[in-house]
């Protein structure tokens, strides 16, 4: 059996057994929802109908309705596009790449932070949709034989790329998630009381039954899964980053984009994760398994992603300088002092200054300090997609077409209306999946909770147990 | 054809060390160990019941070169064969000087087929699909308790087997 040092801290606290386990996660699913949870969700449904009507009125009326001028055509909606594909980032670390690095810490944390990449995926997509204008042609960016002569897509194109990218990312990330929640949809299964949930677990669980064969296709599944997802999440926000990069525009035409762009999600990701943890493992009472350590250890991720951050910003100014390209130093003097100063430095203010707070072991482990501090991230990377978009375009090579960006309420609207889309998909999700992937959970009990640890020690000091 | 059908006896266990050291001693005995159903998965238990690896990654090897293959021929024929065009004087008259340009979408088809490739083996081999009903031994499988299936030729060998079951370590027995 895998052994592991008392040193280190549990993941897992108090004495609890494979069966806790079981009924800690199975209760939200087979227990009424309280009136907290219908007050949110009726507050999140109701931005949902805001999303509802601005998209609306964008398709019916035309894109006229936002405050895109000739200089700025792309502000809001590319802004919300990248930040929200950003959030999903760290879900796809958790699951993946901590797989990879053996971290068993992810266990606790990694179906919610899945979901969180499917959700923040959808609501990503809803902006390209609606930023088409004319959605009913969205099939154009597609490979597909058409009327209009034998014209193809353009596959030197970032913006092809990115269509291939997160529609990869998009079904790669719901398999990773579906295939393993099919385990836990059977252990609801084999204890619904009810025919009704009985049935829709069944469907869901597609007859899993956990024989030996199927564990280690599974456990092989997940390997496989983790190790191409780990690639194709830093290839997918690099492509993102390559839509901006690949341009000659003066402050996107940049080398640093990739590695600058997939470090920001990742830290923007993990930020989006505390934020809902914090909130999920109270009213979840999932204390005992997203503990101090797991919200300790996401801080650190934050530090480190926020230092590569705060890195390239410093990095892309001094290069600006450095290059002695006149225009490419004019977009990043008008950043700092420019009309959009305030954007700047309130992303200078969230982004470098405030993860570095993180070095402070007693702020990483606090979790009032670790909510407001992901709040600031989540707002910091926001202006920061902000600033690379609209303070590099407003004002271009002719001075006579500088402009200023103002969004209307529509886009205002459909913003608010994507946070409303997330939580509602995402209390939708606490209320009927499991919130913790049990069945790889109950792998670590014996290793790495507080009492499994406990029962080891004790064996380890019985002389009688070594003869 | 046998025209009757497997008998099993199902020993249930409550512990995973318990029932990953029975196997070997009750196969000593002469016991036919046919599975183990866990609610999780349990380290060295394919090696302890004799199980072959899975050739699944294989399989994922071979539909992500698919994928590969039928990107770049995708890619190949639309924009190099049958349309090439030159935007921003970055003319896509031959394959391999665009290649770089292609590696992004040539990559993700690369993916996306191995993902769903695989997935979609691993659901078809293992008989997973929506609507399969379920065949629950014990209504806590799923939760902490270990099923062993020991398959019998007829109802005169329960007796033994439940008793070798119960001295390898077995809270409970179920045959069906």
């Amino acid at each position: 059996m895998h052994k592991e040092s008392e040193l280190r801290p549990p993941l897992i606290l108090g004495d609890k057994t494979w069966h806790d386990i079981t009924e800690d996660v199975c209760r939200p699913v087979e227990s009424k929802a309280n009136k907290w949870w219908w007050l949110a969700f009726s507050v999140s449904s109701a931005a949902l109908l805001w999303w509802v009507i601005s998209v609306s009125y964008t398709l019916g009326t035309g894109l006229g309705v936002w405050g895109l001028n000739k200089t700025v055509g792309w502000a809001w909606d590319i802004t919300n596009f990248v930040w929200w594909v950003g959030i999903g980032h760290a879900g796809t670390l958790i699951s993946a790449i901590l797989l990879l690095f053996r971290q068993k810490w992810r266990l606790s944390i990694n179906r919610s932070a899945e979901a969180m990449t499917i959700f923040a995926v959808i609501c990503a997509a809803t902006f390209i949709v609606s930023h088409m204008g004319r959605p009913w042609v969205g099939y154009w960016p597609l490979p597909l034989p058409n009327q209009f002569g034998s014209l193809w897509v353009n596959f030197n194109s970032p913006l092809v790329w990115d269509v291939f990218a997160i529609s990869t990312y998009f079904s790669v990330s719901l398999v990773f998630w579906y295939t393993g929640l099919i385990p836990d949809f059977a252990v609801i299964r084999d204890r619904a009381k009810t025919k009704m949930s009985k049935r829709i677990y069944t469907i869901l669980s597609f007859g899993w039954v956990g024989s030996a064969k199927n564990w280690q296709r599974f456990e092989e599944v997940s390997l496989v899964l983790a190790g191409i997802s780990t690639p194709l999440v830093l290839s997918v926000h690099s492509v993102v980053s390559m839509d901006f990069a690949t341009s000659v525009v003066p402050g996107w035409h940049t080398t640093i984009f990739p590695p600058y762009f997939v470090a920001g999600a990742i830290f923007s990701g993990f930020a989006m994760v505390q934020t809902l943890l914090i909130i999920v493992r109270k009213v979840l009472s999932l204390e005992d398994y997203i503990t101090i350590y797991h919200i300790d250890m996401m801080n650190r991720v934050i530090l480190i992603t926020g230092s590569i951050v705060g890195v390239a910003y410093i990095t892309e100014f001094f290069i600006a300088w450095y290059s002695g390209v006149e225009y490419e130093q004019y977009a990043f003097i008008n950043r700092a002092t420019g009309p959009y100063w305030w954007a700047y430095w309130s992303m200078m203010t969230c982004n470098v200054i405030t993860p570095q707070l993180y070095w402070s072991s007693k702020l990483r482990e606090n979790i009032f300090a670790t909510f407001i501090i992901s709040i600031f991230v989540n707002v910091g990377m926001w202006f920061e997609r902000f600033v690379i978009i609209v303070t590099s375009l407003h004002r271009d090579y002719i001075p006579s077409s500088w402009a200023m960006y103002h969004p209307t309420w529509v886009e205002a609207g459909i913003f608010i209306g994507s946070l409303g889309l997330f939580f509602t998909c995402f209390l939708l999700f606490a209320r009927v999946f499991p919130v913790i992937a049990m069945s790889e959970l109950k792998t670590i009990i014996k290793s790495s909770s507080e009492g499994g640890k406990k029962k080891a020690a004790k064996h380890s000091n019985n002389p009688e147990s070594h003869a | 054809m046998s025209a009757s059908p497997k008998k099993f006896v199902y020993g249930i266990f409550n512990d995973d060390e318990v029932v990953l050291n029975a196997i070997s001693s009750l196969r000593k005995k002469g016991l036919k160990v046919k599975d183990v159903i866990s609610p999780f998965p349990i380290h060295g238990l394919d090696h302890e019941l004799g199980l072959e690896r899975t050739r699944i990654s294989i399989c994922a090897f071979i539909y992500g070169m698919t994928g590969m293959s039928l990107a770049l021929l995708m890619i190949y024929y639309m924009n190099i064969f049958d349309w090439p065009m030159d935007i921003g004087g970055k003319p896509s008259y031959a394959f391999y000087k665009n290649l770089p340009a292609f590696i992004p979408v040539t990559f993700e088809s690369t993916v996306l087929c191995a993902a769903h490739g695989m997935v979609i083996t691993f659901l078809l081999r293992s008989k997973l699909l929506p609507g399969v009903e379920p065949n629950v031994i014990h209504p806590r499988m799923a939760d902490d308790h270990f099923v062993m299936a020991i398959q019998i030729k007829d109802d005169s060998e329960i007796a033994n087997v439940e008793a070798q079951l119960k001295s390898a370590g077995a809270v409970e027995f179920i045959n069906k």
